[in-house]
């Protein structure tokens, strides 16, 4: 998004061709109500700047935390380059086991990027289905499946997963767990938020199935699957795209909570979560930049996504135009 | 009235036999509980003879009558990690419990209510807006990062208050609490706000919305064109109707807050339930799990209850409408 901000206005000044794709596309409504925030556009800015930073942290970091040749002790604890103590190798310093807190901070938010995206796909997907089933084949299958969305709803989702990360940790041996943390973490995460996207996804169902195209996709004999998920399924996708995005701030949040729990990703791996809650032990001996700093950087990412979230909602929703 | 109480207090119990199937499966599913009991060098008979004494080889749908009366009567069983009654483990954490998260709540209302009823009014005002922005601020921080904050500067920097753990707690027979000392009130005060920030910035921001739409409505014209003070149309007739979505939100919050003390316990050390249930989690100890979750579920379902009801109080046209919309969608 941010790319398009620099080559369009030419773009818009050309009128006589006739409108090419790109030119639809920053005229449309979204792209306007996106061009006259400032401050979804600094959101969209820092989003974008930390997806790219945690994309290219090998490229980008300066040590690698997974090197344990590189590591040394002797560096352990180290303030910020600014500080009178700091090392000019270390810009924000080093944490209680001598890495450093910059490149730690990096592959960090890879961890938590990666968690966030792959739960909120899981429960998008899971949610979807379950929603698009419910609100076309409705009877039984419909009244179970939005119970269970119920009760799951009035239970806060850092307690679901919390229990499917209690019940998984006996399922498995302790080394599979730390393994396959990832896919743990994805499947309680995703679990804990299906249901807003199940409901969401029946509510519009209702109202679409009735419409005349699938009645005219009935008559001419298609299956109830290829008319949900060829000709319902993408007319109820748009209000998904918001409650994704609000989502993907939501599993951000609880995979750093997770960690800082300790059931989830474990401490010797660097994951925004762990670091602050190693740095929490440190911060009475005054060592402050363990925590401060992947807390910011925690914050500024669940801030952005968040006000790109409210954006999104309100620039699709065509009663506040 | 009185169907529509049966009608809930029949979904409650039905979510209550699912919650409860739930905690049982655990048990199934995870780990062999003759495992955890028997010596090493048990022999097969000895396991066998356990086995049949526990009641491990009856049919499931007679262990789990079994594992529902039991639960029913407060019997969890015996913690793995503690080797003691569970209910009795619990009993001893919930005082703390209640009281950080019934005096994050008082906190979160009288703090929140006003500030979205300013917010609601003076919309493009400095003020308000400063505090719109704070409170996303407030809601992008994670509690336990919000925790630590607090604790580095009130604790560390200033020195002002302690930073972990209940304080002096006063007994009043088996309730421990920590209202009646100095120390109690200090330890308090810091898990006691980080628990309460998010929701209070949550109610600022429903009454918020919620005032905006109702003052947006007729009626609030109306009265203004019968000239009534701007405080009677304010409080008497604008809040009064933003009142049923926020007891809702009030209401079902509560559940939250236990969720959210399991965080802020765990940052402050604070010996409740949340941390009881957490050590739990680590070391996979199930009668714990599994007890929290039905209490947790129970705790839910009356509060829904209670909420369902309470609507019935304030909005009368709920009471009409029996056939069909009755049931109180919430």
């Amino acid at each position: 998004m941010a790319e398009q901000t620099a080559e369009s206005p030419a773009v818009v000044e050309d009128s006589a061709r006739p409108p090419s794709t790109l030119h639809r596309i920053w005229d449309s409504d979204v792209c306007f109500s996106f061009r006259s925030s400032k401050v979804t556009m600094l959101a969209a800015f820092v989003t974008a700047l930390i997806i790219f930073l945690a994309v290219f942290a090998p490229l980008v970091a300066p040590h690698s935390p997974f090197d344990v040749a590189t590591v040394d002790l002797m560096d352990a604890e180290l303030p910020p380059a600014w500080e009178a103590e700091g090392d000019k190798r270390f810009l924000l310093g080093t944490d209680n086991l001598g890495r450093d807190l910059w490149s730690t901070i990096l592959y960090g938010t890879r961890i938590s990027l990666t968690v966030g995206f792959f739960s909120v796909i899981f429960g998008l997907v899971v949610g979807v289905g379950l929603g698009l089933v419910s609100g076309y084949v409705g009877g039984y299958i419909d009244a179970f499946i939005m119970r269970v969305a119920e009760i799951q709803l009035s239970i806060p989702g850092i307690l679901i997963a919390l229990l499917l990360a209690g019940v998984l940790r006996g399922v498995l041996s302790a080394e599979a767990y730390n393994d396959a943390i990832v896919y743990v973490l994805v499947l309680t995460i995703g679990t804990s938020i299906w249901p807003q996207f199940a409901r969401t996804v029946r509510g519009s169902t209702l109202v679409e199935r009735n419409k005349e195209y699938v009645l005219a996709a009935r008559v001419i004999g298609l299956s109830r699957f290829s008319i949900m998920v060829r000709h319902v399924l993408p007319n109820v996708m748009g209000p998904v795209l918001v409650i994704a995005t609000i989502n993907l701030a939501i599993a951000i949040l609880s995979e750093a909570t997770l960690s800082f729990l300790g059931v989830g990703v474990p401490p010797t791996e660097p994951s925004l979560g762990t670091l602050i809650s190693e740095g929490q032990n440190y911060l009475f001996s005054g060592l402050w930049w363990i925590t401060i700093f992947p807390g910011v950087v925690l914050a500024a990412l669940v801030l952005a996504v968040n006000l790109l979230g409210d954006w999104l909602r309100d620039a699709l929703n065509p009663k506040l135009r | 009235m009185i169907a529509f109480l049966v009608r809930r207090l029949l979904q409650a119990i039905a979510v209550m036999a699912v919650v409860a199937f739930c905690a049982f499966f655990m048990f199934q599913f995870v780990g062999d509980p003759v495992n955890q009991m028997v010596a090493e060098d048990a022999t097969e008979e000895d396991r066998q003879y356990l086995r049949e004494s526990l009641g491990l080889n009856d049919p499931i749908p007679v262990q789990f009558a079994k594992f529902a009366l039991n639960a029913a009567q407060g019997n969890y069983g015996i913690s793995y990690q503690h080797k003691r009654p569970v209910a009795a483990l619990i009993l001893e954490r919930m005082p703390a419990t209640l009281e950080l998260a019934i005096t994050a709540a008082v906190i979160a209302a009288l703090l929140g209510v006003p500030a979205g009823v300013y917010t609601g009014l003076r919309r493009f005002g400095f003020t308000s807006k400063l505090i719109m922005t704070l409170s996303l601020i407030g809601i992008s921080l994670p509690t336990f990062l919000i925790g630590i904050l607090l604790i580095y500067l009130f604790a560390v920097i200033l020195g002002w208050l302690p930073s972990f753990g209940r304080g002096e707690v006063t007994h009043l027979g088996a309730w421990e609490t920590n209202f009646l000392s100095i120390s109690g009130i200090k330890s308090l005060i810091l898990p006691a706000i980080t628990l309460a920030l998010f929701q209070m910035t949550f109610i600022m921001r429903l009454i918020r919305s919620e005032m905006l739409e109702v003052l947006r409505t007729d009626f609030i014209k109306f009265a203004r064109a019968r000239g009534l003070h701007n405080r009677a149309i304010n409080y008497g007739h604008a809040l009064k109707n933003t009142l049923v979505p926020v007891i809702t939100i009030i209401g079902l919050q509560l559940g939250s807050l236990i969720a959210f003390a399991i965080i802020t316990e765990t940052v402050f050390q604070w010996p409740g339930m949340g941390q009881l249930f957490l050590q739990a989690v680590q070391v996979v100890d199930i009668p714990i799990m599994s007890a929290y979750l039905i209490m947790i579920a129970f705790f839910f379902v009356v509060i829904n209850l209670i909420v369902d009801m309470l609507y019935y109080v304030v909005d009368p046209r709920l009471r009409i409408d029996q056939p069909g919309g009755g049931g109180g969608h919430g």
